[in-house]
């Protein structure tokens, strides 16, 4: 067992952090709303770490396994920064593992790391993907279209709807003249459903470092504001509630790097390991920035401080993937097999 | 990264596996539950045999230089097969405090005996009014000659009825802070002026309280320094080498997933298919792995040269709270029938969830309540101002 990244995870990784510390503050963060996108800090994370580094050498990209991926996201959530890493990696690795209509957008970008691409999570309905993540600034949609697993390279939609996580949500027409049949039938729903595990984790990833910046923007807030004359985070029911978080985000941050690894180390794992990482990163992310927005007292509700920007999107990233209690199904389904009809 | 434990951990494992397959069976089981002592002599002492009351020692104290992952594989089987293990645990915990501060004439008479399985200890620590603020203990030794004379009341003495010794705090100054007049001793529990008494718990454990009247054991019996019995007592958590794994909520996960998919309801429908059933199983899970990890965490601190206190309280916090909140939505997702107790034919999942629901509150209490986890984890952890208590 060795819980420590490598060394060379960790050169990544702080890489990452030091770039966001010095280019993504809370004023690039709000800058960004609502449309959650912004293409000047694109352009030079991907010059770092751009989203096909987790593509295979051998194809152009850069051997990251989706542990590394990971990583990366955690520092992304802590950050909240406003760049479709997650989406666009999710898909460069699908376009990866499926054939040559695939590999022809794959080589696109390579050569341009920062072309926006995503996944469609959830299935076309009527020729329509409904608010995709990133669909409102991808130049390229992957989805699932009835019985086909399709591409759609198109004109980028354009501002969605206004949300609640200021995130770069649109609906996208998959059956528009850039559409390429990338894989049909089982084979689509496998690599489909793969993708949509290294979503979760990915996701899970991003969660995590939002509840650890949350909580310690929480925890730092107790330290220094004083009521009846003691700082508040002496008071055991303040103290109580941040060291619930906390735990909730270390078990979580576990949990998440776990099923990272076992998309290569324990594949059979995989599938229900990113279903929990993913429940369990969301429980913890709404808990942490919940109770830190909560100790910020009246001030935590203003929009002046920086704790709301994390409350918001604990509760809106996971839900580009729907109810989380039907999550608890799907994981249900991992674990048990699919429900009997009686 | 690597999430597993290691070849040599799943080699010990099986090691551990046949060895429970020849020298548990379900009677022994079964009686532990029945009685609510944990504790088989004949079990304990085939244990003892094996090396594995404290496989982690070096050899030179009777170990097996077994690392934390290789506990960890030790610890989770006996879980799993649900081994009475009181005796062990308690043991242990005197005897790396035996290991740490007592003198080689102590450790001569006590360490060998306890390792093989012939002696057991209890713990006295705790009293009627004094549980987390254990250095507020009442009970008195006094000093007579060589020889000291113990006078109070214990409370919690879990295996006292059937144990050799208790180890015993207790108070040998009263003027000077409390946590600097305390000196811990193990007391032959044959010694006359000593009484045991049932005190029966709502898991269906019987723990004892424990009188004390002109008790007389000479100075053999004190472990470590006059005064110093707060170092004592502490020094058995300082050097806690992890090993944690698995709990009782996983054993009865399994359990109920086993049965809810071999069950079908008066309708024909399977239990696993129903919707409420999958939902309860599928978080109860998601909280085990969490708390393995957790576990698996502090093996990995200590196994790499650290100390995991604040690692250790998450763990412990996290597991019994999971454990407790979840015993209760697998007892209502039994309905009805999840009232009937273990014994009954009528018991679903063998009673085991409504034994869980009951056992898993303790959890949350012994070793540490969790509002002292919260308090370790806020200060020591995120280095919140100490609180007011």
């Amino acid at each position: 067992m060795d819980l420590n990244p490598t060394d060379e995870q960790l050169e990544v990784v702080s890489a990452v952090r030091a770039f966001l510390t010095d280019h993504c503050g809370p004023d690039v963060v709000r800058a960004s709303e609502p449309g959650g996108f912004d293409p000047d800090l694109w352009t030079p994370f991907c010059q770092m770490a751009g989203p096909t580094i987790g593509v295979s050498e051998k194809l152009g990209g850069g051997g990251a396994s989706l542990l590394d991926l990971e990583l990366v996201c955690e520092q992304i959530g802590s950050f909240l920064a406003p760049v479709p890493f997650i989406d666009s990696a999710v898909a460069a690795r699908i376009l990866a593992s499926s054939g040559d209509p695939g590999r022809q957008y794959l080589d696109m970008l390579i050569v341009d790391p920062s072309t926006v691409s995503t996944v469609a999570l959830r299935p076309a309905v009527g020729g329509i993907s409904a608010l995709v993540p990133s669909g409102s600034i991808a130049g390229v949609v992957v989805a699932i279209d009835a019985d086909e697993l399709v591409l759609v390279a198109d004109d980028i939609a354009g501002a969605g709807p206004r949300n609640l996580g200021s995130s770069p949500l649109a609906d996208r027409s998959v059956r528009s003249s850039g559409r390429s049949v990338l894989a049909t039938g089982d084979i689509a729903r496998t690599a489909h459903a793969e993708a949509v595990d290294e979503w979760r984790t990915l996701m899970s990833g991003a969660l995590v470092g939002l509840g650890e910046a949350a909580l310690a923007l929480g925890v730092d807030y107790a330290k220094n504001r004083h009521q009846f004359g003691a700082p508040i985070g002496s008071f055991q029911s303040i103290a109580r509630d941040l060291a619930d978080a906390a735990t909730l985000v270390d078990g979580a941050r576990l949990l998440s790097r776990e099923a990272a690894w076992a998309q290569s180390e324990d594949e059979e794992q995989f599938a229900p390991l990113s279903s929990m990482a993913f429940l369990f990163a969301t429980r913890a992310a709404r808990k942490a920035s919940n109770v830190a927005l909560h100790v910020h007292g009246g001030y935590g509700f203003t929009l002046e401080y920086d704790i709301q920007l994390y409350y918001r999107r604990a509760e809106a990233w996971p839900l580009s993937l729907g109810d989380p209690r039907r999550g608890v199904a799907h994981l249900a389904d991992a674990l048990f097999g699919p429900a009997e009809a009686s | 990264m690597d999430f597993r434990l290691g070849p040599k951990s799943d080699a010990f494992r099986e090691e551990v596996r046949a060895f429970l397959d020849e020298h548990l069976d379900a009677e022994t089981i079964e009686r532990a539950h029945r009685t609510g002592t944990n504790h088989d002599e004949d079990f304990h002492r085939a244990i003892g045999r094996q090396g594995w009351i404290a496989a982690s020692w070096p050899a030179e104290y009777g170990g097996q230089d077994r690392d934390p992952f290789e506990m960890t594989a030790l610890r989770d089987e006996l879980r799993l097969a649900g081994a009475p293990t009181d005796g062990m645990g308690l043991s242990l915990i005197v005897c790396q405090t035996i290991r740490r501060v007592a003198t080689d004439e102590q450790k001569a008479d006590f360490l060998p005996r306890a390792l093989a399985g012939e002696i057991i200890m209890s713990l006295g620590y705790s009293e009627p009014d004094s549980g987390s603020d254990v250095a507020s203990i009442k009970t008195t030794a006094t000093r007579d000659g060589d020889e000291w004379v113990i006078n109070g009341q214990k409370m919690f003495t879990t295996l006292a009825h059937v144990a050799n010794y208790v180890f015993l705090l207790a108070r040998t100054n009263h003027d000077v802070p409390k946590h600097k007049g305390l000196t811990m001793f193990l007391v032959p529990l044959d010694s006359p002026g000593i009484e045991i008494h049932p005190v029966h718990t709502v898991g269906g454990e019987r723990t004892n309280a424990t009188f004390y009247t002109d008790v007389r054991v000479s100075d053999h019996y004190r472990i470590g320094e006059v005064d110093q019995g707060w170092h004592v007592m502490t020094v058995a958590l300082t050097f806690e080498r992890g090993g944690f794994g698995l709990s009782e909520a996983d054993r009865v996960w399994e359990r109920a997933v086993s049965w809810a998919k071999e069950t079908r309801r008066p309708d024909g429908s399977r239990v696993i298919d129903d919707p409420y059933v999958r939902e309860r199983l599928a978080t109860m899970r998601t909280n085990n792995e969490v708390a393995r990890l957790l576990a698996n965490r502090t093996s990995f601190v200590a196994a790499t040269g650290g100390l995991p206190g604040v690692e250790g309280s998450m763990h412990k916090l996290f597991y019994a709270e999971s454990m407790t909140a979840d015993a209760a939505e697998l007892v209502d997702m039994l309905g009805a029938e999840g009232v009937v107790q273990r014994g009954d034919d009528e018991a679903p999942v063998d009673g085991w969830v409504e034994h869980l629901f009951r056992h898993a509150a303790v959890t949350t209490i012994y070793g540490g309540t969790s509002e002292m986890q919260r308090s370790i984890i806020a200060e020591r952890g995120l280095g919140l101002p100490r609180s007011g208590r």
